[in-house]
């Protein structure tokens, strides 16, 4: 078996595989002695699995889907009955990665945006007291979001959510900043084991009512009888921990907590394990329960409504924010709220073909198309004002001002992000926010009116914060402030360039990857 | 905290014993309740009984902190190369347990209850019993350091002062 054929067919597993190992191998490697060497595997194993994720990614997209079964024989071949019960009765018990063109979009985001953080990683967290604990950890989050957006198995996902959880607040609080970040940390693990505890119960109560665990073979025997009470309950089960998870009003405190504290880096990629736990939501409403359940729900209004108000109590806290990385996580709520209001609306409408045709599915497509975007303006503007907070050593706005003149590079780069996320044209951000206006503007009017005003008041929180920081005349503490080195402008420079590029040709990614994903998922 | 020479001595005595036990039920986790996490952890209790009989210093001369950490890393690279090999042998998936049946160690198709089956699963055990011991030790150790510390009386007012401004 030569070695490109090894790749692509084993590049599902891979892409997990590969950051376990080198998170394993960066543990073996002493910091204080080699932290070359350290750096260097850290950053081959991010890359790697990232090179891995974008392979089984395009794999999945050419052929539709892509299927991975650990453990099996050398024939490679899904065992009788692994997406659901075989002719004969046979149950599927394999440990199954099923890459719909839905995890393909994930694992692209995943994998672009991890690699940035990464290798800006790589000089922000250098000779930090926070390095040793940090790349095994960031390896391990990195190959949880892996997971958790790959696989087809409803008790695997919880696995790689804990995996996560436990990555993300052990690297919220690995920088040990007067408590501040122990409590972050303590916050995101307390809100994470909730969550999880609560979405194993839903597994739990399906396992018993139908002995299976495979997603596909679970969604044939949910949908195929009609649902039942047990069904229901694991519907709330699971789907509103996941919500919570991704930070969505009313249990969002955790957010601006913990994406402030982490290092900045860790803020970057920590919102795509957020939005991988979305994703996990949009798995188990649409895949998993889809419109025989949720239909009879009002499951999708109910998350409207909480979007809604994610959008405007994110935003409205931002306002009145003075730690610039805080601010940057009061609107990443916000944000969410724009993910969950497309894939509601989809929700709501998910019962009549109807209506999911005319704007659900564009509904749908919009919310993934915002959930890309938002991973990488949002990872830029985290990055951007990571880098300020890197040199100056101040995260209060009114202790900055003058910057652009030192920081040129890093102004650009986070006046393209506040762009993007304000949803100014011509960046990414306008694009998504206009496919939802639209879609949603078909279910309810006054819903798509609030993202508007949402939209507004962003664009106003982001003037202020770019005033405050890179306008006005130099201060005198800030005069010994230089542009950040090149390994970690290069990761913002490579973000801004994909936010631009995608506003610029919205259609290419809507027909190639959008579209299938939402399709995927409405399946 | 004062050291009794006795229960420091006994403790000694029972440390092999505790760890031989642990390695009993990780060695035999594909045939008998327990395995690698519960064995392990058995063998992270010998550890607890020499710290918590006041060997705690003699302890630290023998086996460091970075040790425990080593332990623990090793053995969760052994546990994943043991994934790989299914990869790397080309002859299935990641995890595959390319030893089962395969005669060799671990791989007698025997009647079920031999010692001598199981393929990698056996191995495997043996890495996370490992890991465990390491990754219980380290906290242990970690535990018992900050309580020394605290009965020293270290104020913590230079670590605060340390930390102004520290971004």
């Amino acid at each position: 078996m030569n070695l490109s054929c090894c790749c692509s067919t084993h590049s599902p597993a891979l892409a997990v595989a590969l950051p376990l190992l080198g998170a394993m191998l960066v543990m073996l490697i002493p910091a204080e002695r080699r932290p070359q060497l350290r750096g260097i595997v850290f950053f081959l194993a991010a890359a790697l699995g990232a090179f891995a994720a974008i392979s089984a990614a395009g794999w999945a997209l050419a052929l539709g889907s892509c299927d991975y079964v650990f453990g099996a024989g050398p024939a490679f071949g899904l065992p009788e009955g692994a997406l659901g019960r075989g002719a004969a009765g046979a149950v599927p018990i394999r440990i199954v990665f099923h890459i719909d063109a839905a995890g393909a979009l994930m694992l692209l985001i995943a994998a672009v945006t991890s690699t940035a953080a990464a290798l800006y990683a790589l000089r922000s967290e250098e000779g930090t007291t926070a390095l040793p604990a940090f790349q095994p950890l960031y390896l391990l989050l990195v190959a949880g979001v892996y997971g958790m957006v790959a696989t087809g198995d409803a008790f695997n996902f919880f696995v790689f959510l804990e995996i996560t959880s436990l990555a993300g607040a052990a690297l919220a609080a690995c920088r040990i900043d007067r408590g501040f970040a122990a409590e972050a940390g303590l916050k995101y693990a307390a809100i994470s084991s909730l969550g999880g505890l609560s979405y194993l119960a839903g597994v739990g109560l399906l396992l018993a009512r139908h002995d299976l665990l495979n997603i596909a073979a679970l969604s044939q025997a949910i949908q195929g009888g009609g649902p039942s009470a047990t069904d229901y309950a694991a519907l709330g089960l699971m789907a509103l921990p996941l919500a919570m998870k991704a930070g969505t009003v009313p249990m969002h405190q955790w957010t601006p907590d913990t994406y402030s504290r982490a290092p900045h880096p860790v803020s970057a990629f920590l919102l795509i394990s957020s939005q991988a736990s979305l994703f996990g939501l949009f798995r188990v409403a649409f895949t998993l329960f889809g419109a025989p359940v949720v239909g009879a729900t009002s499951l999708g209004a109910f998350l409207a409504v909480l979007a809604a108000l994610s959008m405007f109590v994110g935003v409205t806290m931002a306002i009145p924010q003075h730690d610039v990385k805080r601010l940057i996580s009061h609107h990443a709520v916000s944000q969410t709220g724009y993910m969950l209001l497309g894939a509601s609306v989809a929700l709501a409408v998910l019962g009549d073909a109807e209506k999911t045709a005319a704007f659900g599915r564009d509904a749908l497509a919009g919310s993934l198309f915002h959930m890309m975007n938002y991973a990488i303006y949002n990872g830029l503007l985290f990055l951007a004002a990571g880098a300020v907070v890197w040199r100056t050593g101040k995260r209060n706005l009114d202790d900055m001002g003058g910057l652009g003149r030192a920081m040129p590079v890093t102004m650009l780069c986070f006046g393209i992000g506040a762009l993007a996320i304000a949803g100014i044209p011509p960046m990414s951000g306008f694009a998504s926010k206009w496919v939802l206006y639209e879609s949603v503007f078909r279910y309810s009017p006054l819903l798509a009116i609030v993202a508007m005003v949402v939209s507004l008041l962003t664009l106003a929180s982001f003037v202020k914060v770019f005033q405050a920081m890179f306008l006005g005349p130099a201060r005198k503490h800030l005069a010994e402030v230089k542009e950040v080195p090149l390994a970690m402008a290069f990761p913002m420079l490579l973000l801004a360039l994909a936010t631009i590029a995608i506003g610029l040709f919205p259609d290419v990614v809507m027909q190639r990857l959008l579209l299938p994903a939402a399709d995927a998922l409405l399946k | 905290m004062r050291k009794s020479r006795i229960v420091g001595h006994i403790a000694a005595v029972f440390y092999p014993f505790c760890l031989v036990f642990g390695l009993y039920v990780v060695l035999h986790g594909h045939l008998t309740p327990g395995g690698g996490f519960q064995g392990g952890a058995v063998m992270a209790t010998g550890a607890a009984l020499m710290m918590v009989a006041g060997m705690f210093d003699e302890g630290e001369r023998e086996i460091k902190y970075h040790h425990y950490k080593a332990i623990e890393a090793f053995g969760l690279l052994l546990f994943i190369g043991l994934a790989f090999a299914g990869i790397l042998s080309g002859h299935g998936a990641f995890f595959r347990n390319i030893w089962a049946n395969a005669g060799g160690w671990f791989g007698a198709p025997g009647e079920s209850g031999s010692f001598n089956s199981g393929g990698l699963l056996p191995l495997m055990n043996l890495a996370v019993g490992v890991e465990v011991f390491g990754g219980i030790s380290v906290i242990l150790v970690t535990m018992i350091r900050a309580m020394k510390a605290a009965e020293r009386g270290e104020d913590r007012e230079d670590g605060d002062e340390k930390g102004e401004d520290a971004e």
